[in-house]
């Protein structure tokens, strides 16, 4: 019985121990979930989810605040994959926050009407405009992830958003037609 | 004489080889225009390196990429550039892409040749030549070959093997190629050896092309310099492919996500050596090709040797025409393996070994409709891969790509044995590359999103960054200035509150005021 007891304390002291340390040494930073959740996302950072960019959203997800379906340039692709990580139903895209383009858009300076004033180069949030005061600025395209918020502070309205060029290497193989994809993976 | 092996799988096909060897060789004659794509191998876009009105000749380097100018192309003849615009190409997408257009003059006045001396040259010369020339895989993968023979000879080849295997039914412009040509393709193969150095050297030539093997047969014999054995191997489908033609001659398999040259083999075309020989010998760049015209609707079904650029509809007139003009269908490549094209003024270009001219929709993968798979595994016995067609057709399907790829979609040659052999005719190839592009387009999209997330994290941290500088210059500029005053203050005889000292003089004025009045 005694022995039994001292055992069991013994054992539970023990793994206590070890459970402790590996607490403190393999101690994870962060929310590992938010990551994976970041990893999904377009990295639009177009903010139409109402986040102020990609990882705020993936933020609010893991914590429960917002559903997987706000983020139109991910589409029903990334709900799919959300869904599939967090283990929850797919939802449809909610249309209230835009709707999913297939080809994306990329920002365009009309560079004869740009005055200058730089503030679109202060809204972008990939740092993908180039230009300086009283200058003419223009889009590093590559760059662009089309997420149109250098639109609004523009005081001349020149910029523009056009669908990026589509060459034939993006072409894709249909899969053969008139058959519906099977609903079970 | 190697022992030969075995791949997994494979299918015995009708030929349908005879109807375009009646003939010989053929040269085909300039069209008056030619269309050359910009882009004609795989890897990154070319430039335009002439401008409209331009006079060429033959040979001159018209378009290239600065970073990879071995996949460069060349005007395949003398003549005055038309126009660089958008024409249809030789795409499963039907879709048109960027070409340059000479206007042909007639003269095919060629650039004066500057001859190497041969002898002389290391192998890192060799491939200098050889990437000037633009030469491509000319079997129809189309890899540059210069950046190929710089990869295997770092890593270094024990085996060196020539394909000579042309296993895809009506195509016979290998064969043919070596009938006529077996000196430069052994010439081609000599060079090769020089830049790689391999212990042994085989070239593969199926069965079925007897004279083929007897032409390079009799021209090794006569020439001592090429240590080379020529090897028959059995006719079966798709022994022509890199890796199971490198499973029948040496019995190893190419490990997942390797390539050949990872463990010490060189695959090369026949008809690459060939352009590999004119190259080094003539300053030749590849501008031609041997171009197979056959199927059941070509008047006379034959061989030419044909420019790049060269629209189809001037090698389908060559061959006599169409028989039935109003139901011609046109595929680029072999019934297996090839695609469907969107009309008959698509240029020849360097991966266009064959133009199969049929009277119906052959192939497999335009049907619409297809009947449920029932499981009978038809498919896993024929795949030369050894891979799960099955299993990768209900993945594709599901569009479950991480699946596919776990079940190794990539190692997929799309090869067409499954589709071919499947009793409700599914189109399972089309499944895989629908799927294989699905895939690539999103691994891109993951890259630029990487790149998008990156930029906006910087960004992010410069704000920040900004910000605290900004705070803590205000900090710096307030303790200055609280310094200042403490300072000014100090220079004056000390007072404590001056306030409170010119209320105690009034109070005391006042006072003195009142005893006075006393």
């Amino acid at each position: 019985m005694i022995l039994a007891i001292v055992t069991i304390s013994l054992m539970a002291g023990l793994f206590g121990l070890v459970l402790g340390y590996a607490a403190i040494r393999f101690k994870v930073e962060g929310n590992p979930i938010v990551d994976q959740i970041d990893a999904m996302l377009p990295q639009t950072q177009c903010g139409q989810c109402t986040f102020p960019g990609c990882r705020p959203y993936a933020e609010a997800i893991a914590n429960g605040e917002a559903p997987i379906n706000q983020c139109p340039p991910g589409g029903q692709a990334t709900i799919v994959a959300l869904a599939d990580l967090l283990d929850t139903e797919v939802l449809e895209l909610n249309a209230e926050h835009g709707e999913h383009l297939d080809i994306p858009l990329v920002a365009l300076i009309d560079e004869q009407v740009c005055i200058g004033c730089t503030l679109c180069i202060q809204a972008c949030p990939v740092d993908a405009i180039l230009g300086s005061a009283k200058h003419m600025h223009t889009v590093i395209a590559d760059e662009c992830t089309g997420c149109k918020l250098c639109l609004p502070p523009c005081p001349v309205d020149c910029i523009y958003m056009v669908p990026t060029e589509q060459t034939i290497d993006d072409w894709k193989w249909s899969p053969p037609r008139s058959l519906e994809p099977l609903s079970n993976a | 004489m190697p022992k030969l092996h075995k791949f997994h799988g494979g299918m015995h096909l009708q030929g349908h080889k005879s109807e375009s060897l009646q003939h010989d060789l053929q040269q085909a004659s300039l069209p008056p225009r030619l269309v050359l794509p910009l882009k004609q191998h795989i890897g990154e876009y070319n430039k335009p390196l002439v401008d409209v009105g331009d006079r060429v000749l033959k040979g001159h380097m018209i378009a290239a990429n600065s970073s990879l100018i071995c996949a460069a192309v060349h005007a395949p003849t003398s003549g005055r550039i038309a126009e660089i615009a958008s024409y249809p190409v030789a795409h499963p997408s039907g879709q048109a892409d960027t070409c340059i257009v000479i206007d042909v003059d007639g003269d095919d006045k060629a650039a004066e040749p500057r001859l190497p001396d041969l002898q002389q040259l290391d192998a890192q010369q060799m491939i200098e030549l050889i990437c000037r020339a633009g030469i491509v895989g000319l079997g129809g993968a189309v890899f540059p070959t210069a950046p190929k023979l710089s990869r295997g000879k770092t890593q270094g080849i024990d085996t060196l093997i020539i394909n000579g295997v042309e296993c895809e039914p009506y195509i016979t412009c290998d064969d043919i190629l070596m009938r006529h040509y077996a000196d430069e393709v052994l010439r081609g193969t000599g060079y090769l050896q020089r830049i790689l150095q391999p212990q042994t050297t085989l070239i593969g030539i199926e069965d079925d092309k007897p004279e083929a093997i007897t032409a390079m047969t009799a021209v090794l014999a006569q020439d001592d310099s090429i240590n080379a054995e020529i090897v028959p191997i059995p006719t079966i489908y798709p022994s022509g492919g890199e890796k199971q033609l490198i499973q029948i001659l040496t019995g190893r398999e190419v490990p997942h996500g390797q390539l050949a040259f990872d463990i010490g083999l060189f695959c090369q075309n026949v008809g690459t050596c060939v352009a590999i020989a004119r190259a080094l010998e003539q300053d030749q760049p590849l501008i031609s090709r041997v171009v197979t015209v056959s199927g059941d609707n070509i008047a006379q079904p034959g061989n030419w040797e044909v420019r790049l650029g060269t629209p189809i509809n001037h090698l389908v007139d060559l061959a006599g025409g169409y028989l039935d003009a109003d139901n011609a269908h046109l595929v680029m490549g072999g019934p297996m393996m090839g695609f469907s094209l969107s009309g008959d003024q698509v240029p020849i270009v360097k991966a266009s070994n064959n133009i199969l001219v049929t009277r119906e929709q052959t192939i497999a993968h335009s049907i619409g409709y297809h009947d449920e798979c029932i499981r009978c595994s038809k498919c896993t016995e024929v795949c030369p891969a050894s891979l799960l067609p099955q299993q990768l057709y209900w993945h594709a399907r599901a569009r479950a790509w991480e699946r596919t790829q776990e079940f190794h979609l990539f190692d997929c040659i799309e090869c067409g044995c499954c589709s071919a052999v499947c009793p409700s005719n599914i189109p399972l190839v089309q499944y895989y590359r629908s799927a294989k592009s699905e895939i690539r387009a999103a691994q891109k999209a993951l890259v630029k999103s990487d790149r998008a997330r990156l930029r906006f994290e910087f960004r992010e941290r410069r704000l920040q960054l900004k910000k605290q500088q900004d705070e803590e210059r205000r900090r710096l500029k307030r303790e200055a200035l609280q310094n200042k005053k403490a300072q000014a203050a100090g220079d004056k005889p000390a007072v404590a509150d001056p306030v409170q000292a010119a209320l105690e003089r009034v109070k005391a004025r006042k006072q003195a005021m009142q005893e006075d009045s006393q």
